[in-house]
């Protein structure tokens, strides 16, 4: 009996579509969410997060139809985020079928946002996605999409996160992003290290020694890909068999 | 047979009737007392924090048709928190009592490995279990909680270690529970809920 390593693609969406790009520019479309999930939920997937990486006011109605498409499809969980400023946002999104809520630009702006949203949904239910980039020696909380610095040491601030009642943390590393040079291992490893929830490492997969890296030297918990998957120029079952051939613990579904 | 699903606003159950709809199986929500008294199968489903759903099942005056119907004979199945209801208290709230049908005391799991336990794990099930009837020995299930239930003798179906071990499913007569999601569990937590319906028909 041993917890398994979660492997967990990406759907990075307008708000309808799923769309891709390096470092958070150059967006094209890749595909339909609701097709996507029904294909990851088959092969293996241990969860699946959707992200309206447009975030504005106007697409909402629209992104919380996209999550009720993809749980529809899910007998596995699903985190939703992208936007989530409030109490009620967070409700809107649990409503329409997410498990879990990952918030991030907010979060640094109200930390208390943290400890409202553990203290009504549960620690379990509450991802704090912590977009990470490199300094000399140490790591820069980076926010609204990896464009501003928050002026926050990334360490510090997933302690900070664990202690206000977040369950998870979603670590992007702002470097390796769309880049697919492999993860961050020593940030990953550096995060994993100072707090006590689990870590989903996330930014830079493309091959499957680079998730064995992250699993093994980086202590990931989980680790997220979005592209590789999309374009099926990686299939879960396969990565999954490389990875339980290595000796991680994975889950093959039944 | 429709299965009844305990709505007391603390609970994932859009999540559960979704899971239900997939292997074909027909589900209405209760959330006040005269539906949960004439169930003919109940499901309570809770995620989040032990003392919101205690307080959401005594604020709607739940506890005792709840009670009254598993004490009738009506079979009943606990998700998560609804596993750790079951016993007579918990340490997450440690003021308020359980529903107290299994003795014990729901306590934290240890802070020697990584809380919330979540993600899929494997559990070690005694044979006699009926609600794992079929389920591969290695099938993983998928877990989300800090508390747990104590291992015992008589009630525990399967047992699953993160840290300590503790009760994974329980089954005693026409009452059964499980720490983790079958909801959220793949084709391992479908069948799983398959048996309950079977087992409840």
């Amino acid at each position: 009996m041993t917890l398994a390593r979660r492997i967990i693609p990406c759907l990075d969406t307008d708000g309808a579509r799923v769309v891709k790009g390096v470092n958070f520019v150059g967006l094209r479309d890749a595909g339909d969410p609701a097709e996507l999930a029904a294909r990851y939920n088959a092969e293996g997937a241990d969860e699946l997060i959707v992200l309206d990486i447009a975030a504005s006011r106007d697409r909402r109605p629209t992104f919380l139809e996209t999550i009720r498409r993809v749980a529809a499809e899910l007998a596995i969980p699903l985190t939703a985020g992208g936007g989530i400023r409030t109490l009620e946002d967070a409700r809107a999104v649990v409503r329409a079928g997410a498990d879990k809520i990952t918030v991030n630009t907010a979060a640094v702006e109200e930390p208390e946002l943290i400890s409202r949203l553990s203290g009504e949904f549960g620690a379990q239910a509450v991802v704090l996605a912590i977009d990470a980039k490199r300094e000399t020696t140490s790591w820069d909380v980076r926010i609204r999409g990896g464009r501003d610095s928050a002026h926050l040491d990334a360490i510090g601030w997933a302690r900070k996160g664990v202690e206000l009642g977040a369950g998870e943390i979603l670590l992007t590393s702002v470097d390796r992003d769309g880049t697919q040079s492999g993860f961050d291992v020593p940030l990953t490893a550096a995060i994993s290290r100072a707090v006590s929830v689990p870590v989903i490492a996330s930014g830079g997969a493309k091959l499957p020694e680079d998730f064995l890296q992250v699993f093994s030297e980086g202590e990931a918990d989980a680790a997220l890909a979005a592209s590789i998957f999309h374009d099926d120029t990686q299939s879960i079952r396969s990565l999954k068999q490389f990875l339980s051939q290595s000796g991680i613990p994975v889950r093959f579904p039944c | 047979m429709i299965v009844t699903l305990i709505d007391h606003g603390a609970g994932n159950v859009a999540s559960v009737e979704r899971a239900l709809l997939r292997i074909s199986v027909e589900s209405i929500r209760a959330a006040t007392p005269e539906p949960i008294a004439n169930a003919t199968a109940l499901l309570l489903p809770g995620v989040g924090h032990f003392s919101a759903l205690i307080r959401a099942l005594d604020e709607k005056s739940l506890r005792r048709p709840l009670l009254e119907a598993i004490g009738r004979g009506i079979p009943f199945l606990g998700i998560c928190l609804g596993l750790q209801a079951l016993y007579a208290s918990s340490d997450e709230a440690p003021d308020l009592p359980g529903l107290g049908i299994l003795p014990g005391r729901v306590s934290a799991l240890p802070l020697t490995v990584k809380l919330p336990h979540m993600g899929w794990n494997q559990i070690r099930a005694s044979t006699k279990s009926s609600l794992l009837r079929d389920v591969p020995l290695d099938a993983y299930f998928y877990f989300a909680h800090s508390f747990a239930a104590p291992r015992a003798t008589t009630s525990t179906a399967a047992t699953c270690a993160h840290g300590v071990e503790f009760t994974a499913v329980v089954e005693q007569g026409n009452i059964f529970a499980t720490q983790f999601h079958p909801e959220k569990s793949g084709a391992a937590g479908a069948l799983l809920l398959r048996n309950f319906v079977s087992l409840a028909a």
